[in-house]
């Protein structure tokens, strides 16, 4: 099959970007979509132009570093798929196809299609764990987690940190990401001791980072790869209100 | 070069204890006075950085990805393996020890695998309470599943996540010490070269993947937990950005390369769908709990599978191995795919794949039970073939999945060079010629949670504390040996018409062929003829794009392309001295009559340690004798 590719192409954080045209030849519908970019790319360098730089890594759909928002949509139009996951099958023969970068503030360009996620890494630097130590912890099986609670937890932890709820927001903003942390962790015995803390704290941090507000469009949701739901993010906000009613009862968790 | 195991003497039950009373100490006060670097952030490093800055060292944290919460560890499946006994299924120590010690065909050492079976439990203790939603019972305790040659159920799952979620656990614990300070992170960072200093590991030579600038690191110790080099056969299971740059400029600087040619492919993996491939995907080991592996008996057998009578079908790891049946270990497995392929009766295109059919559990236990065990396997197996495994036999095809070679270690996790340890698959001490399926993240958590705090301890209590400053002069010409390397690469491209991607992909061919899941002498030797003359025109003329001052993928990948076309040499080498097979390594040569590894105890039952002499010199091997104590060697057999 042949495409028509838009591809946002900016050199560094400095310097602006625009849109280039690629016109794409003999693609296999067995190809994922960035093993269509690796031939074009081949193609380019072989002609000694630059290749358009775009992130990827395990490229089975879990280590979250692809990053692509492919017709306007974060890793495409496949329901809970990351883009190297999306393959060629699903486009037509023949269709222009724009492909662009995250688009967030708190993720500024680094090249081409890559930007900085760092700023998902400090939110969990400021509270997404359970203090214990290595060597301090209890036979495994001293403390039960109903198998509800743990399923719960799992939903919740399957986040792959890849920043399309961020992407797809028009308040860019993280609450997905940073409730299902919270959630995977608040719902396990193991993780309730820091639990106001921990939300009071990631809360904190992702409003210094610049991310935006929830106000419920549930984008993020429709986009993410992994399923998690805009019910953690009811959780989070009851958590985070329980902490906040906490803090000005006295009743103090700093 | 002198390779002592330092292997603690006395029974093997009471080794660890033994080592752990007699070792040194370092106060807390004197622990903020170390500096430790560690490579890598994947299950060893991640879980090494977080835990050696809870006892207090301040550590230096360097990966290539974006964020140290995407190393390859988050791609394992399956599970974890634990000595626990929760089943009351007669697991122990011993029995975890045996087994691994056996599926390693024979090839490890004893003490470090005992080991690794003891400090099994704590791993799990350790991750229950870190939060690792680790699958349960319905009564809120922990659940298990069996896993390839081992007949308990001893491994630990987060439903086909599990390596991601002790990925995300060591990660956040590692986060906690990022955010109190003591461990700085560098994301997108790449070691380019070791530094010594009066012959011991002092610091790391690295570039900044989005600058380009090259600069220098210095501490008490290096840790590299870089992982595996399975990419050196460019299509394999490991991330794209996987490669053996790091251990292989360690090895270059005097660190041994052990057992490079142990090479494990796995059994389970979606067959390649063309040429445009850039990389296989597995899928877990613990889908054959439940999945029959099969293909037809008739060669060229063209209809579709649900056509295929039942009498007509070859049920071959059953057939071939009744008491493991499709649970037989991983190497075993995947020759016995090869030789149904090589025979003519595989299926799919080019007639490289076998069914794995779940018909028969789908019908014993219904759909949901299967769908509650495997579901997110079977929608990722979905999406990339647009195939329904749940109507129809899914395809499988062994692919390069993990290394048991890396670098020569002592007990205490130490190479050869003083302060240099590695961890993780990077190392080579504990699978032996093949890895049993759950033992990879069991050996990265147990390096890096467990052992490190401890042996690097000693290690410091044992020796002058020394931390050169980065003006050192070693620093400054490790530096300008990088930069020259880097501006080889950028200034080939003037009469280059060849991609780093088409050397990459040449080179691999040649290894998958040549010294992949069976190796011959004769095309061990064409290899090792083909290998140098690729090398050859890589550096004359790779087209590597840009610059090195700016965000560069192309020269990244160069960069570990052009180690991979050096580390494939030794990995054939390798191949070719060990004139046996024994697990993962299968020399055509040598098979028993039915066709099974055939090793031999009396000339190669050692590890072989690989020295760098210099750029035009043969490397020199070195051989550390495997002393059994506890065990009797046996022929392996899981029929």
């Amino acid at each position: 099959m042949n495409l028509k590719l838009q591809v946002w192409k900016q050199s560094n954080g400095s310097t602006p970007g625009q849109m280039v045209e690629y016109q794409v030849k003999d693609i296999m519908p067995d190809m994922s979509f960035l093993e269509m970019l690796d031939v074009v790319n081949e193609d380019l360098i072989k002609e000694g132009k630059e290749p358009i730089a775009f992130d990827s890594d395990c490229r089975e759909g879990i280590c979250g570093t692809c990053s692509l928002v492919i017709n306007g949509i974060p890793h495409g139009h496949r329901e809970r798929t990351t883009v190297c996951q999306l393959h060629m099958r699903h486009f037509r023969d023949g269709e222009t196809v724009t492909v662009e970068p995250w688009r967030a503030r708190p993720f500024t360009p680094i090249k081409d299609l890559v930007v900085n996620r760092s700023a998902f890494d400090r939110i969990i630097q400021a509270g997404g764990f359970i203090s214990v130590s290595t060597g301090q912890a209890q036979d495994a099986n001293a403390i039960p987690v109903p198998k509800v609670d743990a399923e719960t937890a799992m939903d919740a932890a399957a986040c792959i940190g890849c920043g399309a709820c961020v992407a797809s927001c028009k308040n860019a903003s993280a609450m997905l990401f940073v409730a299902a942390k919270v959630s995977h962790l608040g719902s396990l015995p193991q993780g309730k001791w820091e639990k106001d803390r921990r939300v009071w704290n990631m809360v904190k941090a992702m409003d210094a980072e610049g991310f935006g507000n929830c106000t419920n469009t549930g984008s993020c949701e429709s986009v993410c790869p992994k399923g998690i739901t805009l019910n953690f993010i009811a959780r989070m906000n009851r958590d985070y209100a329980m902490a906040i009613f906490k803090a000005q009862s006295g009743e103090g968790f700093e | 070069m002198k390779l002592d195991a330092q292997i603690p003497s006395g029974p093997l039950e009471k080794k660890w204890d033994r080592y752990r009373l007699e070792m040194k100490l370092v106060s807390p006060a004197n622990k903020r006075k170390f500096h430790v670097i560690v490579v890598g952030t994947g299950l060893a490093g991640a879980s090494a950085g977080a835990s050696l800055a809870e006892l207090g060292y301040n550590v230096s944290c360097f990966c290539f990805q974006d964020s140290s919460r995407r190393a390859h560890s988050i791609a394992a499946q399956g599970g974890i393996n634990a000595a626990k006994n929760y089943q009351n299924d007669g697991d122990s120590v011993y029995r975890l020890f045996y087994d691994t010690i056996k599926g390693g065909d024979f090839r490890a050492r004893e003490g470090n695998v005992y080991r690794l079976a003891q400090v099994s439990a704590n791993i799990i203790d350790q991750c229950a309470a870190q939060g690792v939603p680790l699958a349960r019972e319905y009564g809120g305790l922990l659940a298990n599943r069996s896993f390839g040659g081992a007949q308990v159920s001893r491994t630990f799952y987060a439903r086909g996540q599990t390596g991601q979620q002790l990925l995300l656990g060591a990660y956040q614990a590692l986060a906690r010490q990022v955010g109190t300070g003591q461990v700085k992170m560098y994301p997108r960072t790449e070691m380019l070269d070791l530094v010594l200093v009066d012959g011991s590991a002092k610091g790391i030579i690295v570039r900044d993947l989005v600058t380009g600038a090259i600069t220098s690191h210095s501490g008490d110790a290096v840790i590299l937990a870089t992982g595996g080099y399975s990419n050196v056969f460019f299509l394999s299971t490991n991330a794209k950005g996987c490669n053996v740059t790091a251990i292989w400029r360690a090895y270059k600087k005097g660190a041994a390369m052990a057992n490079p040619c142990y090479t494990q492919i796995h059994p389970t993996c979606i067959p390649a769908s063309g040429d445009h491939q850039s990389k296989l995907t597995l899928m877990s080991e613990s889908l054959r709990n439940d999945g029959r592996v099969w293909v037809p008996k008739k060669r060229g057998d063209k209809r579709p599978p649900q056509e295929i009578p039942e009498e007509e079908r070859d049920y071959y790891l059953e057939r071939k191995y009744p008491s493991y049946g499709n649970l037989a270990p991983r190497d075993i497995s995947s020759r016995a795919a090869k030789e149904a392929c090589d025979d003519g009766r595989g299926v799919g295109p080019g007639g490289l794949g076998v069914y794995l059919d779940f018909a028969d559990s789908i019908k014993r236990l219904g759909v949901n039970t299967i769908r509650e065990r495997y579901d997110n396997l079977f929608e990722m197996y979905e999406c990339i073939t647009g195939e329904d495994g749940y109507k129809t036999p899914m395809r499988i095809y062994p692919a390069p999945h993990y290394t048991m070679g890396g670098l020569w270690v002592d007990y205490n996790l130490m190479s050869n060079i003083p302060g240099l340890f590695v961890l993780g698959e990077a190392n080579f001490s504990d699978h032996g010629a093949n890895r049993l399926g759950a033992s990879a993240l069991m050996q990265g958590l147990a390096d890096g949670y467990f052992i490190i705090p401890s042996t690097i301890g000693n290690f410091f209590a044992h020796n002058k504390k020394v931390c050169p400053p980065t003006s050192h002069p070693e620093f400054k010409k490790a530096e300008e040996e990088a930069r020259g390397r880097i501006k080889k690469l950028v200034n080939a491209k003037a009469k280059g018409k060849k991609t780093v991607t088409m050397f990459h992909r040449e080179l691999g061919k040649l290894l998958w062929d040549k010294c992949g899941m069976a190796r011959t002498e004769q095309g061990l030797k064409e290899a090792l003829k083909k290998i140098p003359a690729m090398r050859q025109e890589f550096h004359e003329g790779v087209i590597v794009p840009g610059q090195n001052e700016e965000f560069n993928q192309s020269l990244e990948h160069a960069g570990r392309v052009a180690d991979f076309l050096e580390f494939g040499e030794l990995m054939c080498n390798d191949a070719l001295v060990r004139n046996e097979s024994c697990g993962g390594h299968f020399r055509v040569e040598f098979q028993t009559e039915d066709g099974e590894a055939k090793r031999d105890d009396a000339n190669y039952s050692h590890v072989s340690a690989w020295e760098y002499q210099g750029p035009d010199k043969p490397p020199v091997m070195h051989k550390e004798t495997l002393a059994y104590e506890e065990i009797k060697l046996s022929q392996r057999s899981y029929k």
